[in-house]
């Protein structure tokens, strides 16, 4: 309706193309680090989001790797993206769903089992 | 010597075809020797757009397989001078094509005086669309202000710099170009559509022009006269901004604004 939409700043209040222009931009540079990066880029890519998964369950896209060019030097860039259930290991289900990524602890009931088995053991 | 531009965009309808047509005539008109190419092996259509459908005897294929010469494959244009076109094969598929066929093609052009090969390539990006390109020494990138059309245009770009033979003998690259078409700039201006500033911004390619949505690109198809011979139409004007560019004019790019809205029709329409 041009008679309520003659009151919005139209801009901001239905701006897709902002959300085009967003996702592209995450998309190009993701379609880039295949062409502009070293061959062995997306073997490595692939080799350390298979050591993640050995650990943490994670997604294909968890890794994101960046090499950039700073002056006389290449800088790898890694990004690996741990989503809150991601948390629980993939091989064993000893952790807790923690919030933070970077703290994977057992949890209580974990611990337990891991005491008996052991104890069992010996 | 002989300049071969490529008309490609991965992403199909977003106006090859119309651009190739269009840069054709407008270097002919110009007095250029110009030849355009239909590579899109299977599904004609640049004759429909040139207006010469119904003149068609040999084609593309018939040349590369040597059962014609260029002098019977070569369509005259009956409006301009110095221009030329050489059909695709409608009832053969891309198979038919081969780079070494496709380089004595090239050679003969050569041979005989053209001055802008211009590549009119099939969409997506198997061999057809890497046998377009494959000969290019300029690439015009034809883009509409739409995700896919935008990340399309950015893998062709990718397959440019890695697939055509000025890449693989390690020859200056490619010059690239960006036409964006179909570009609406009351949209922009609503927020609506990609700007030309944030394709640039994404694709990172030096703009050559800018297309506008305008009903005359589809009268003119119909009437299989190329847009650029319409001087009344944006499009057409807009292409003629481009061919100066091309030449390597520096012209300011027209038709980005939107036309301004009286108030009573901003308030009801």
């Amino acid at each position: 309706m041009g008679f309520f939409k003659f009151f919005r700043s139209n801009k901001d209040d239905d701006a897709s193309a902002k959300l085009a222009k967003d996702r592209l931009q995450v998309l190009i540079a993701h379609q880039r680090t295949g062409r502009e990066g070293p061959d062995y880029l997306p073997m490595l890519k692939q080799d350390i989001l298979d050591v993640i998964k050995k650990y943490v369950a994670v997604g294909d896209d968890a890794v994101s790797v960046q090499l950039d060019s700073q002056d006389d030097c290449d800088v790898l860039e890694l990004n690996i993206t741990l989503s809150e259930d991601a948390t629980s290991t993939a091989s064993t289900p000893s952790a807790t769903s923690s919030s933070s990524p970077s703290s994977i602890q057992p949890s209580a009931a974990a611990k337990k089992r891991a005491m008996e088995r052991r104890q069992a053991a010996t | 010597m002989t300049k071969t531009i490529v008309v490609t965009s991965g992403k199909g309808g977003v106006g090859k075809t119309t651009t190739s047509a269009s840069i054709a005539t407008g270097l002919a008109k110009r007095g250029f020797k110009t030849v355009v190419i239909d590579f899109d092996v299977g599904l004609r259509n640049l004759d429909l757009i040139m207006g010469c459908e119904r003149r068609v005897v040999y084609d593309l294929v018939n040349l590369v397989n040597q059962e014609a010469s260029l002098h019977q494959t070569l369509i005259k244009d009956k409006r301009i001078d110095n221009l030329y076109i050489l059909p695709a094969s409608q009832t053969r598929d891309k198979d038919a094509l081969t780079i070494e066929g496709i380089a004595r093609v090239m050679h003969k052009l050569k041979k005989s005086k053209f001055d802008y090969i211009i590549c009119d390539s099939p969409a997506g990006i198997e061999k057809g669309a890497k046998m377009a390109l494959y000969f290019a020494d300029e690439a015009i990138v034809t883009t509409n202000p739409e995700v896919s059309s935008v990340r399309d245009s950015d893998r062709i770009l990718g397959i440019l710099q890695s697939e055509s033979k000025r890449s693989k003998m390690n020859e200056e690259p490619v010059k690239e170009h960006l036409l964006i078409t179909r570009y609406n700039p009351t949209r922009v201006k609503d927020g609506q559509m990609l700007s030309v500033d944030d394709i640039v911004d994404l694709l990172a390619i030096p703009l050559l022009g800018i297309i506008p949505e305008s009903p005359s690109v589809l009268d003119s198809s119909n009437a299989g006269k190329p847009v650029i011979l319409d001087d009344e139409s944006e499009a057409g004007q807009a292409y003629s901004d481009a061919i100066d560019r091309l030449l390597g004019e520096s012209k300011p790019h027209r038709f980005m604004e939107a036309p301004k809205k009286g108030f009573l029709s901003r308030l009801f329409g």
